[in-house]
């Protein structure tokens, strides 16, 4: 299997604060790889460097293709009001000839299930759908690599399971090679054929898991499976080793002893 | 302080600009005075007690204009804002009154009001209410219904949510109001002193040396201090709602 | 409809009172409005050389004026909001030139483009690209983080972004200050119009004046009166459709 997208020693400083350490990755053709890590830990960084937004500090980052897309977490603002869905979708494909854009743009709202919505304004939907077409309009542009930073944060859990099913069709049925950033270890194992693993910031990547699941997968089954179970814990652990910041359990202990001594006195 | 060198120079850019256009002579003769002959002019004029008393009447009279345009602006914004159904009842005149220019007043005026401060005032007056009113009544639009429901369940009466909910709330909206009356404001004002030929004011003194000795770099004198006075209350206003505006 | 009736109830009310005070005082300042109506309707009516010769000249050179000022403020706005390092720059002398009273131009108006209809458009070119110009600016400032992105991302071309991205984006604010613009267009046409011609709303309302018929001079401010109010309904349809992709438009809806 072909690399479709290598990192090798990528890092970033912002001035004095080193966002990303020295990272070195690959995501194989096909593939859906995520990227999961403590808040703040430098994985919006990492997007913005991959993505080409940012010129890292140091390493480099190469792409077996001419392009990429990228679904933000902020759909309300990364579709364009003033234009309809159907617009928003075609807003990647400006060079091509008008007749291939909508067919384009059509097909790919099909794929997300929004044909019926192609002329409406993206306001006009609700977020999950909002953020279908964001994956829509990624989908259309026919990226080497679709980039995800954190898509499904922004919507309530029942949508969340929709569009992760969504991702996971869609994906398999037209082969994307795709890269999700997220924050949540539930997620990461869910959606991914691998885990990366990144640690606090600096960002670093601590490890590279396979995900031994099915590619078939369902919102049931899947997160009970003995497999899912033990992933997400090791998750877990490996990233309470990275940053072990906030102890809820301590500081829930001294709240409550602050509290019967109020109470006594 | 890097922005604040780069702002000097774009100033200085412009200056030497105009320095070259005002000696090309592609220009007609002293039409454009460079800036060297008008600042030497500026440091006469601004030691001349004449000058200095023009600057302070158009500044006194801009100012009274403002406190007079706040003090009917505000409680009319805070009325048509709060009743619906005056402010639906005002609508048509308002937006009649609304586009009537100032300046087009200016005839009336001297006829009514004759050559003295009043008419620049009122002129001034009727400039400035526009933007106070509209933006007090926006913000009274704009108000978070949750502010006003919390000081309800609180037991806060009608006149206690207007003053101590809506207002404040309403203030930031207010100043930038006044920030751009006072603006409009200056305009009118030096607009009626040069037009209606009142006796004293910048206006006035841009007047004079134009019909005058045709003294153009005292009519750029005139022009630059009067765009400083704008700078100055622009500037000033917006500090006032920095500084204790704050929300 | 209720409103509507309310609306013009209170309008036709005021007229009303002007009208009947108007006739009780019989105070040549203040002719009530019949008489202006009348004065208004030969002046400009049975005189249609008045028409041609002073409103269609003033009307064309404010929407000249006005027209050519949003040119240059949108464009410009637009390319010095998308630098922070250009506005670095400009954005001091900005404050200083729009703080001007344009009338105290006129003068060098005068001498520059000598007396005539250069001079005015430039009058109210000056006096009223400053709201284009610096809400263009705030505009294309706010342009959002992610729709910045968005578009690199997607490596549109440059004519897409400013076009397709940036201008729609600051369009609600340039929409703002094209509303200020216009009515100040309306200001500064008068003024250059007191001074150095013999033609236009604004010298005939001077004149009317000098000659104590003020019931010519009130049909002029109520013809001003009525222009404002037409020019600004037609701009805020025109508005309201280039905006009505905005997710609320607010304006005036409550009206």
């Amino acid at each position: 299997m072909s690399n479709m997208l290598e990192v090798a020693d990528l890092g970033h400083t912002y001035g004095d604060h080193e966002a990303i350490g020295g990272l070195t990755f690959t995501v194989r053709a096909g593939e859906l790889v995520c990227v999961v890590g403590p808040s703040g830990c430098g994985k919006s960084t990492l997007l913005r460097t991959i993505s080409g937004l940012v010129a890292p500090s140091r390493g480099d980052v190469s792409l077996n293709g001419s392009h990429l897309a990228v679904v933000f977490q902020d759909y309300s603002r990364s579709l364009f009001p003033w234009l309809s869905v159907q617009g928003n979708v075609e807003f990647p494909l400006r060079s091509l000839p008008r007749a291939e854009r909508r067919a384009r743009a059509a097909e790919a709202l099909e794929w997300v299930g929004l044909s019926g919505a192609a002329r409406k304004r993206p306001w006009q939907l609700s977020g999950g759908m909002q953020q279908r077409v964001a994956i829509a309009r990624a989908l259309a542009y026919r990226p080497a690599l679709l980039l995800m930073d954190e898509p499904f944060a922004s919507v309530d859990a029942q949508t969340r399971f929709e569009l992760e099913d969504l991702l996971l069709r869609v994906r398999r049925e037209h082969d994307t090679t795709v890269l999700v950033v997220t924050h949540d270890i539930d997620e990461s194992v869910y959606l991914g054929d691998r885990i990366l693993v990144l640690s606090g910031s600096p960002a670093r990547l601590v490890a590279d898991l396979e995900v031994p699941l099915p590619a078939e997968r369902d919102q049931v089954t899947t997160r009970t499976d003995e497999g899912f179970v033990a992933l997400r814990s090791k998750v877990a652990r490996l990233l309470n080793v990275g940053k072990p910041a906030l102890d809820v359990e301590k500081w829930a202990a001294a709240e409550r002893e602050s509290l019967s001594e109020t109470v006594s006195s | 302080m890097r922005a604040f060198t780069r702002g000097l120079l774009g100033i200085a850019g412009f200056l030497v600009l105009w320095e070259l256009l005002g000696r090309s002579p592609l220009l007609p003769a002293d039409a454009l005075p460079p800036p060297s002959v008008v600042f030497g002019e500026l440091v006469t004029q601004l030691t001349s007690p004449e000058f200095i008393s023009h600057v302070v009447a158009t500044v006194l009279a801009l100012l009274i204009a403002i406190v007079i345009a706040i003090a009917i602006a505000v409680p009319s914004g805070l009325v048509l804002g709060s009743i619906p159904a005056v402010r639906h009842a005002t609508r048509a005149v308002i937006e009649f009154l609304r586009p009537i220019p100032s300046v087009a007043l200016i005839p009336l005026a001297l006829v009514m009001l004759g050559f003295g401060p009043e008419t620049k005032i009122t002129l001034a007056v009727y400039a400035a209410l526009w933007p106070i009113l509209f933006n007090t009544i926006y913000a009274l639009d704009e108000l978070d219904p949750l502010l006003v429901d919390t000081a309800r369940v609180f037991g806060t009466g009608r006149l206690g949510v207007l003053f101590l909910v809506a207002l404040p709330s309403a203030l930031p909206f207010v100043l930038t109001g006044i920030r751009l009356a006072a603006t409009t404001a200056l305009i009118v004002m030096v607009s009626v002193e040069l037009m209606a030929g009142s006796q004293i004011g910048l206006g006035y003194f841009i007047m004079e040396a134009r019909s005058g000795p045709g003294r153009m770099d005292q009519v750029l004198v005139g022009t630059v201090v009067a765009g400083a006075i704008g700078v100055l209350l622009n500037n000033g206003l917006e500090r006032v709602r920095r500084r204790w505006v704050a929300w | 409809m209720t409103k509507f009736l309310q609306r013009w109830t209170v309008f036709a009310g005021l007229v009303v009172i002007w009208q009947l005070l108007g006739w009780l005082a019989d105070d040549p300042f203040f002719p009530p409005p019949s008489k202006i109506l009348s004065a208004a309707w030969e002046w400009w009516v049975l005189e249609p050389a008045n028409f041609t010769e002073h409103i269609v000249p003033s009307v064309a050179r404010l929407l000249s004026g006005w027209l050519i000022a949003s040119l240059i403020g949108v464009s410009l706005g637009l390319l010095l909001g998308r630098s922070d390092r250009a506005m670095e720059y400009a954005g001091p002398l900005l404050v200083f030139l729009r703080s001007i009273p344009p009338p105290a131009l006129v003068p060098v108006f005068l001498l520059l483009f000598k007396a005539g209809t250069s001079m005015q458009l430039a009058t109210i070119v000056f006096g009223v690209v400053w709201p284009v110009l610096l809400n263009s600016v705030d505009g294309a400032r706010s342009v959002d983080v992610t729709k910045v992105d968005t578009s690199a991302v997607f490596r549109i071309p440059r004519w897409q972004w400013v076009l397709g991205v940036v201008l729609p984006a600051a369009s609600p604010k340039i929409f703002a200050g094209l509303r200020v613009s216009l009515s100040l267009s309306l200001v500064l046409m008068v003024i250059s119009e007191l001074v150095g011609t013999d033609n236009g709303i604004g010298s005939q309302l001077m004149q009317a004046q000098r000659e104590f018929d003020y019931t010519r001079m009130w049909a002029g401010i109520v013809l001003l009166g009525v222009l404002g109010y037409g020019l600004n309904t037609a701009l805020l349809a025109v508005e309201r459709r280039a905006l009505a992709w905005q997710p609320r438009s607010r304006d005036e809806q409550h009206a």
